[in-house]
């Protein structure tokens, strides 16, 4: 039962982190455009990188 | 092409063809989920203003960006797309004009960033290049709607993400607590590490997603209203503040779980909602440009050759300006010289070009379609007719009686009784035992909050909204949904909403021994090089006789030499004078259904063609079905007074208005809605905007024009009228829904109510409930509405019998 004065907090700390990638992830536009990736499967991927 | 011989429908189709498989994109056939229609396909040259204006330094300032000296950026808007393929093919071919540095396409939005390089192309290259296949862009100014919009959608998804990510991480940390059995296996020390654990994730959720919440009951709290976000957060703010104070004192009981858990619903159906209407808006979008941005102002009144660009809301009384043909008249005034037609169906809903020469008015917004006018200015900018009529609808739509959701009502009434009985138990318990007080305050506030009022209607309409969008109909205003289904009275205009607003031939008389092939074959070759409306009637196939000297008269008709005959095809005065002898008697006189149109040459008259506006395929089926809904149904229309009773008659529609003006559209629905009827008008072009905005609910056509359609309750984007009988049983399906909803869940506050403030149940059953009732209404609203596929005319008798 100790460990869960460990792992509690940690989970805290750990969602908190996703909710930063996730953050991270919605303004670098990730999330702007939905359809695209679902098209693009579909597509030859030619786009020059 | 792709291992087979194809057939195009014409050399337009086959140029396009040709460009695509030429640079190697013959993907796009295969992988493109639905052909154009061969109709569409060719652009109509009409409609594009050349390209090279928006080469112009003054036309660039507005949406060209420049990020270094040898880079140009813009944001332009495609049109034409139909699906996936057509952006990739855009995007790809773009990709390859020399000079093109970078492009994006958000296939959402369709929406394209490209960046060039000024030195190796122009701005008008890129634009012919999206041409030269066959779509269409024009630029736009991204900074306005669009950046606003992206911040929104950002906003909402990390409000809901938050929400979503707290209520899945505090459900973990309160599963404990439900199935401790009390036997002292969760310690006392272990609970309160959950609690405070729960509170430091309910706490972002709180703070971050339930703003809007906060904020729109503190609006409302301070022009002293209540709405259906004032019980929302007042029960999250309850909630939350006990839950707080609870873990603080350590003693007492917790709903951090369903707080974060309500939180994440109401979030996610606004997300979708949001997303909903974003989506219909931007449909919309690529119809708002029905005035020139730019116009040619004659320095020299006489001298065409002096025509200089600015920009149209420059434009003075008084200044002379030349209307190229195939562009867009830039502001009202009169015809100096020149002979043309203009296209005004957009602003008065009329199909029939108008024959314009000197001393003729024009109207701005109009379409000047043959000849090159040169017109005087009498009014521009903001005092056009087009202006006044937009803000003619803009006034309508705000003089326009607000109807409130009649989930709000109920709320707002039950938010007061809930707010009174929460303060009465409170006194009660402060008086008969002071230390349960505040708990059985809260219990009261938690057990009879409003959630599941408050999920009854937003899930429902938001399903409802996304069930007519995928049927192509875009529903702009939620509470539409509740005044479709209590509408009593339909009224249709029938230019462009019952008629597809271009002409068929509905009959040929011969008048000659000339057979009906030779006939046809003759009109055709004559109107295969016109952009008049009406000859797109005689598109078709097969050989085209050899044409010669062809002379477009505006307003008359085209005479050309075939085969060494000289032919005319027009109107009857013009037939009349090369015939060399009157009409016929055989060819008696009909009413004013159709529009003639007589083909003759030197020795005689050969034949008439009758034209008709064509009745969209559908719209028996929904003028059936719409009876079939119970409903009343009338035709109004600006059209002649004759050929809107055949249209009526063909459909077995009784009550019909023809030769009505925008006035007597207005007072005809005015005249409905006095007798108590509740009206629902569908219409199309600009000349409805009024009668749309005065409408209890209206329908607009996406293919009409946009001033319409910003105004419309209901937004039809593709080209079939089902989407319309299908909005009606969507409505009542999902007002039934919400009805059932809004019935258990004020049962359930009804027994909630007392059981709480009498201290029978704890906070902690109290938030059970809560869930549980909630959950039924979020399960109750996922159900299907009414209508679950097919046509909406097989699933309404059903839905009349349930």
């Amino acid at each position: 039962m100790e460990s869960l004065y460990i792992l509690v907090p940690l989970s805290v700390v750990l969602v908190l982190g996703i909710g930063w990638v996730f953050w991270r992830a919605l303004e670098s536009g990730q999330f702007d455009d939905l359809e695209r990736p679902a098209h693009d499967v579909l597509m030859d991927d030619d786009r020059p990188v | 092409m792709l291992g087979a011989q194809r057939e195009l429908c014409c050399a337009g189709c086959e140029a396009v063809a040709r460009t695509i498989v030429a640079a190697g994109f013959q993907r796009y056939y295969e992988t493109r989920l639905a052909p154009q229609p061969g109709s569409d396909l060719a652009p109509p040259a009409r409609d594009l203003p050349p390209a090279g204006i928006y080469d112009d330094a003054v036309a660039q300032r507005q949406f060209v960006a420049a990020p270094t000296e040898h880079e140009r950026e813009a944001a332009l808007i495609l049109d034409r797309i139909r699906c996936a393929a057509c952006l990739w093919l855009s995007e790809q071919y773009l990709r390859r004009v020399p000079g093109v540095l970078r492009v994006d396409i958000n296939y959402a939005t369709h929406r394209a960033q490209v960046a060039w390089d000024p030195r190796r192309v122009r701005l008008s290259g890129i634009l012919e290049a999206i041409r030269a296949i066959g779509y269409d862009a024009y630029p736009y100014d991204p900074r306005r709607q669009d950046e606003l919009e992206r911040r929104d959608r950002r906003r909402a998804l990390w409000r809901l993400f938050v929400a979503g990510f707290g209520a899945m991480q505090v459900m973990m940390y309160a599963f404990p607590a439900y199935i401790d059995d009390g036997a002292g296996t969760l310690t006392r020390d272990a609970e309160q590490l959950m609690r405070w654990a729960s509170l430091v994730l309910t706490a972002p959720v709180m703070l971050f997603s339930c703003g809007p919440f906060f904020s729109a009951a503190w609006q409302d709290l301070k022009q002293g209203r209540i709405s259906l976000d004032t019980p929302i957060a007042l029960g999250l703010a309850a909630g939350f503040a006990a839950s707080a104070w609870a873990t603080l004192a350590g003693a007492g009981e917790v709903y951090f779980d369903s707080i974060a858990m309500l939180v994440f619903l109401l979030l996610g159906a606004r997300y979708v909602e949001m997303a909903a209407r974003q989506r219909a808006a931007r449909e919309l979008d690529h119809l708002r440009r029905w005035m020139p941005a730019l116009a040619w102002r004659l320095r020299d009144q006489g001298d065409a050759a002096s025509a200089e660009r600015l920009a149209a809301h420059l434009l003075a009384p008084g200044d002379h300006v030349l209307v190229p043909a195939g562009e867009r008249v830039p502001a009202d005034g009169v015809v100096m010289s020149g002979a043309s037609s203009c296209d005004e169906s957009l602003l008065t809903g009329e199909s029939r070009p108008v024959a314009k020469r000197a001393g003729a008015e024009l109207t701005g917004g109009a379409v000047n379609l043959e000849q090159p006018l040169v017109m005087r200015v009498a009014r521009a900018g903001a005092d056009t007719r087009a202006a006044a009529i937009a803000r003619l609808v803009e006034r309508a739509a705000a003089g326009r009686p607000r109807l409130v959701e009649s989930a709000d009502r109920v709320a707002r009434a039950l938010t007061w009784l809930v707010l009174a009985a929460a303060a009465l138990a409170f006194l009660w318990w402060l008086h008969v035992a002071p230390d349960r007080a505040p708990w059985v305050a809260v219990a009261v506030l938690v057990a009879t909050c409003p959630c599941a009022l408050a999920l009854a209607a937003p899930v429902v309409l938001t399903r409802a909204n996304a069930r007519l969008l995928a049927g192509g109909v875009a529903l702009t205003r939620s509470r539409a949904v509740e005044v479709l289904e209590r509408t009593t009275d339909v009224v249709l205009d029938k230019t462009g909403t019952l008629t597809t607003g271009r002409f068929a031939i509905a009959h040929f008389v011969p008048l000659a021994s000339l057979g009906a092939d030779r006939c046809f074959a003759l009109a055709r070759a004559i109107e295969a090089s016109s952009r008049h409306p009406i000859a797109r009637a005689f598109r078709g196939e097969g050989p085209l006789p050899s044409v010669s000297a062809l002379r477009n008269c505006p307003g008359h008709g085209v005479e050309a030499i075939v085969d060494g005959r000289r032919v005319r095809i027009g109107g009857e005065r013009f037939c009349r004078e090369l015939a060399g002898e009157p009409l016929p008697a055989r060819f008696a006189p009909r009413p004013a259904l159709y529009t003639p149109v007589f083909l003759v040459d030197e020795r005689g008259w050969l034949a008439a063609f009758l034209l008709e506006d064509q009745l969209r395929a559908d719209a028996p089926e929904l003028v059936d079905a719409l009876a079939a809904h119970g409903l009343r149904v009338h035709l109004c229309s600006g059209d002649d007074p004759a050929v809107v009773e055949a249209v009526a008659r063909r459909l077995g529609i009784d009550s019909f208005v023809g030769g009505a003006t925008p006035q007597d559209k207005f007072a005809f629905v005015a005249g409905l809605q006095r007798e108590g009827r509740v009206v629902a008008m569908i219409g199309d072009g600009l000349n409805d905007a009024p009668v749309l905005a005065g409408a209890d609910v209206s329908v607009a056509l996406a293919s009409g024009a946009d001033a319409a359609q910003v105004q419309a309750d209901l937004v039809l984007l593709g080209d079939s009228l089902g989407g319309i009988s299908d909005g009606f049983a969507v409505a009542r399906g999902a007002m039934r829904v919400i009805r059932q909803n809004l019935g258990w869940a004020i049962l359930y506050n009804a027994v909630a109510l007392p059981a709480a403030a009498s201290g029978w149940i704890g906070p902690w059953e109290a938030a059970v409930g809560m869930a549980a009732s909630s959950l039924a209404v979020v399960l109750n609203a996922l159900r299907p509405l009414g209508v679950t596929a097919g046509r909406a005319g097989v699933a309404a008798p059903a839905l009349a019998a349930a």
